[in-house]
Order: C-alpha cells, then structure tokens, then sequence
C-alpha cells in the first residue's frame, strides 16, 4: 500500500478501476471533468472503453445498455446533468440493472454556479425521476472515501441490482489529499445470469420495465420496496465522532461535516461535549442510530450547505423528545468553524 | 396402373428465432412482416444465439415477445445508446435496435445520427409508418405534408409543423453510417427487396463494417383510418413518392474502430 496524493475527483476514476469498471461514458461538465478526462487516458491502457456522449442522456443510456449487457460501467457529472439523466436512472432502477453515477455537485437551480453545495441530496436520496424506486447513494468526506466508496457503490449495485449514486461536491472533487492505494486488481467476474449476452446455451433474457399484465406492476413495485427494506437493513452506513460523552449531536454529512470536525474541536476546548453523526449512505439514511442516539441525548443541530433537505430525514428520525435545529448554508457559502460553533453555542 | 410416389419438400417455415405466438399488431400492420423479416435474416445469418436487439417505445416494444433472442426495453427515443452500450461491452455479438418514427426520428434523433457518426458497428431497424401509432396516430416528423393526424387535424402545414423528415437521406451524408437503405412492406416485390436488404444490413454488422440503417416504409390502417389494401396502396402512391427507395449507402471498406 502506498500514500499517493490525489485529487477527489481522481480518487474516484481510480477507484472505479479497482472496481473492476472497464466501460465509462460521459458528458463533460464542471466541476467534475477530471473525471473523463483521466478515463479517457487510463480506460484504452487497460483495455477499457472511454466513450464521450452526446448528451448525459445518451450517457445513462449507454450505462442502460452496458450494464444490462453485464458490465460494470459508470457515468459521472453535475447537477444540470444528473437532471438529464433522470428517465434513465429510473429505467435502470425499473429493469433493475446495477450501474454507477458519480454527481459531483454544483450550486442549482438552474445553471446556477460551480461552487460546492449539497442542493442535490433532495434529488438523490428521493429517486429523484419517475415512478416508485430509490438509488442506493453515498457521500464520501475526504478523498479517501471517495476512493473506497466508489468501490463501495459497484458492490451494492451489484448485490441489489439497483443503481448506486455517489454524492460528492465541488470541494471534494477538486481537493488534494494523501490516499493510501494499492495496486490496481485484476477485474474479477460477478455471475450475472440475467444479462444480456446471446441466448447461447439458454433461454433468452429480456431486461425490461414495462409491466402491462393485470396486477403485474404492483407486484414489481412491492418487490422493489423489499428491496429498498433489504438495504436499509444490511446495507446502512454512518460514522460516529466523539459521540460517547456527547451532549450534544451535530448531524452531518460529505463536505460539510469536515468543517463540522473542526468546529467540534473548538467546541470540545470550551467543554461543549458535543458529538457528530455523519450520514455514509444517505439513502438509506441513517435513521436508527439517529433514533437510538436521540432516546437520552435531545438536541440536534443540523448543518447541511443547502437550504435545509436533511434536516427533514432528520426530523422523522429522530426520538420524539428531541429539538432539531438547522445551521443552512446553500449557494455556494461555505459554513467556517467558527460559525458553526456559534450555533452550536446557541442551542446548546 | 403404380401410383407414383410422392416426395415432399419443404420450401418455406416459420423461422425460427420467430416465436410461435400470436402478434398483438392491429389488422394489416406491416410490423409482423417486419418482424418475420428480422427473424428470417438472423436464422440465415445464424446469429441468433449470438444476437441481442434493443426494442424501441411504441407498437415495437414486444419485439421480446415475438423474437426468441436476448432483448433489452429502451427507454423512448434511446435505443440507438443502448446499443452502442452493448456493442461495446460485447464487440463480438451482433446488437441491433427496432424503432418506430416517433422514437427514432423526433425524440431519438440526437441518438440516432451520434450513433451513425460514432460508426458504432450497430443495425438499425427503422419502421417508419408517419405517425405515432401506440399512443392513438399522432403527427411524427415523418408525417407527410396535408397528411392528417389526432395532432394535425387540418393536414400537416410546413408552416409549423416543419417538413417531413427523409432521415435515410441525412444519415447517408455521414462519413459514420456505412449502410442505409429504404425498402417497403406494402407488395410481394417489396417484401422479398426489403428481406434482401435487412440481411445484407446483419451481414454488414457481421462484417464489421460500420453503422447500418434500414428504413421500412411501412401501413398503418388503424391509424391513418383506412383498409388494410389501401393502406398498402398509400405507401405506393404517397409514401415512396417522398420517400424513394433505393441504397442511399453503402460502404464496401471497413472502417470500423
């Protein structure tokens, strides 16, 4: 294992080749061009395919097919584009066809900026197109994590069948920090019977989503559901800080919660005991910890840069004594320790 | 007096990559023909346990269950994506979409001539029958000038409406298509034509040749509101007179990636 110094946005690339991920396509966008620029250099070295899309609509569309054909394949971008990718993450989660979407996120509505936010988490922990599904989707915090998670996400992909989104932003992408990496793997085979590689030797697969018959698609959708139950039960990830004297629960997650750490040292140095849950899967959100954690400690502050779409799975999480307060920072603003721990001080 | 014997032999069947189920197309649809004619070129081809289609959105979109092979349900409009997705995961299969106008020329159009222009080593299977015929016969780019339909009630008017749209003629002019060809359904002639072509089509893809694209001019009584024969007359009479047939294409070196 070495320390390599490295970009977010490169830890993720690498990341998706230790994944096994041979197929990328993609639409250029900031702030994650880093992204396809390295895949496109990298992906051909390892007999890999780099295709640049038309559209990110073409993009999913193309993990659509690359997927359903059994590979591991991943698309990244932002914001305006993961918009565009909607119908086709929802198609994936209809026909139940495992993919990766990387959205390292920028400021929104609209074209908005490229500045760090975390406006998408409403987008990405709701399903975020049509219909009655959710993506499995996670927020690394350092460049690490993005390194890890990636990985992370193919294999839950995989084991559910389901797409898996990585929620990163500006900040995380395009930030440098030590990764401890090892060689890139040799891909391994996932057995997937249901893909679609010639009829050969069986009966022919259809990936599909479209479910006319009577009752047929009420059947699919519960058996999506018992999917999502499945995954918030094997498959929920958190981490815990100073939580074992805390009064006091900061509730936070990616970027954000790095600013958080240090304003949770500051608050430890005038004695607030004071402790973070950060959310690793935000969908499935973290909720019984939250719960458990909320039975004897009754405070929660929420910091989230956005205009406050966390702190709701926060509000249904958490034990029925407990205040939720909300520390918002959207469009680009950056919340400095020393401003958190005001509000920590606030409603401590 | 010796009765001579009598010897049998079979000069046609069902092919076999053509499921033996009922078509749930409407009466004098050419979109069964179409079908048989695909099954017909893939059993000749003998590709089909090598072969996965991409169905379109619309009156296309049960092509899994007609044709006994691997098929993946494209979302509208992207089916030429989600070939190229498969192609390239799997370079040695032979990966084909089936698409209507209103998927492929209007909504898909984008896909569509990227695809053409990437030169992906794909089959494109285009039933063009100018209108939107799942969704109740909507006007589609393809709808002919004073054609009417449920949304150009008074007649298709370029003025609004835009112009037919020839995309056999545009994906010709792209250095990436390698094959595109119009054919018909509507006469015996035309029938035995178009099979030509949608095998040559494979054979290209077999070939690796490149993009190729076949055209079907195609009926659609229940929508354009007539009988089954004067629909097949319409396709002579108004189709073929603003959509000519004839190979528009065809490239004869590989130039695939």
């Amino acid at each position: 294992m070495n320390r390599k110094m490295m970009k977010g946005n490169i830890a993720i690339a690498e990341g998706a080749i230790h994944a096994g991920c041979r197929h990328y396509f993609g639409y250029p966008i900031t702030p994650q061009n880093d992204i396809p620029e390295y895949l496109s250099a990298e992906l051909p070295k390892i007999g890999g395919v780099f295709v640049q899309a038309e559209s990110e609509i073409a993009s999913i569309n193309m993990i659509l097919g690359a997927s359903a054909a059994g590979a591991r394949s991943m698309t990244s971008s932002s914001g305006p584009g993961v918009s565009l990718m909607q119908e086709g993450i929802s198609y994936l989660a209809g026909s139940e066809v495992p993919a990766v979407i990387v959205d390292v996120s920028r400021t929104g509505p609209g074209l908005g900026g490229i500045a760090p936010t975390q406006g998408d988490y409403k987008q990405v922990t709701s399903g975020g197109g049509h219909g009655d599904y959710y993506t499995i989707t996670l927020a690394p915090s350092s460049v690490q994590e993005m390194f890890e998670l990636v990985q992370t996400a193919f294999d839950l992909a995989d084991k559910y069948r389901n797409p898996a989104i990585l929620l990163t932003d500006a900040i995380l992408g395009q930030m440098k920090e030590p990764v401890v990496i090892g060689p890139r793997p040799e891909p391994t085979v996932q057995e997937k019977p249901w893909a679609l590689t010639g009829n050969k030797g069986r009966s022919s697969n259809v990936v599909k989503s479209l479910f006319l018959g009577d009752g047929e698609m009420e059947i699919q959708n519960w058996k999506l559901a018992e999917k999502y139950e499945r995954l918030r039960a094997e498959d929920t990830m958190y981490e815990e800080m100073w939580m074992d004297d805390a009064e006091f629960i900061i509730v936070s997650f990616g970027s954000c919660s790095r600013m958080v750490q240090s304003a949770i040292r500051l608050a430890r140095e005038d004695g607030l005991k004071v402790g973070l849950i950060r959310p690793i899967t935000i969908y499935p959100f973290p909720e019984k910890i939250i719960k458990k954690r909320t039975d004897s400690i009754n405070k929660v502050l929420v910091v989230e840069m956005n205009t406050g779409q966390m702190v709701k799975d926060v509000k249904i999480s958490v034990s029925r004594n407990a205040d939720v307060f909300l520390y918002a920072r959207p469009g680009g603003a950056l919340p400095t320790p020393l401003e958190i721990l005001e509000q920590i001080k606030k409603y401590y | 007096m010796t009765v001579p014997e009598i010897t049998m032999e079979e000069v046609y069947s069902r092919p076999k990559v053509l499921k033996d189920v009922d078509f749930h197309f409407c009466p004098g649809c050419q979109h069964g023909t179409t079908h048989k004619l695909v099954a017909e070129a893939i059993d000749e081809s003998k590709i089909q346990d090598r072969t996965i289609g991409v169905a379109g959105v619309g009156c296309c979109v049960f092509l899994y269950n007609y044709l006994d092979i691997d098929v993946l349900e494209a979302p509208h409009g992207r089916a030429c994506a989600e070939a190229t997705g498969i192609k390239r995961v799997h370079p040695d299969k032979i990966v084909f979409t089936y698409q209507g106008d209103g998927d492929l020329a209007a909504i898909g159009m984008a896909e569509t001539v990227h695809t053409a222009n990437r030169g992906e080593n794909v089959t494109v299977i285009f039933v063009n029958n100018t209108l939107y015929g799942m969704t109740g016969g909507q006007m589609a780019p393809t709808t002919l000038l004073g054609q009417k339909t449920t949304t150009s009630p008074y007649g298709r008017n370029f003025k609004g409406d835009g112009y037919p749209i020839r995309m056999s003629e545009m994906l010709a002019t792209l250095e990436g298509s390698a094959f595109v060809a119009r054919v018909a359904c509507n006469t015996p002639a035309n029938v035995i034509k178009a099979k030509k072509v949608i095998k040559k089509a494979f054979k290209m893809q077999i070939e690796n040749m490149g993009f190729s694209f076949v055209e079907i001019l195609s009926a659609c009584p229940t929508n354009w509101k007539i009988d089954p024969v004067a629909a097949s007359r319409k396709v002579s009479e108004e189709m073929i007179p603003y959509f000519p047939l004839g190979i528009f294409k065809e490239r004869t070196t590989a130039d695939y990636l």
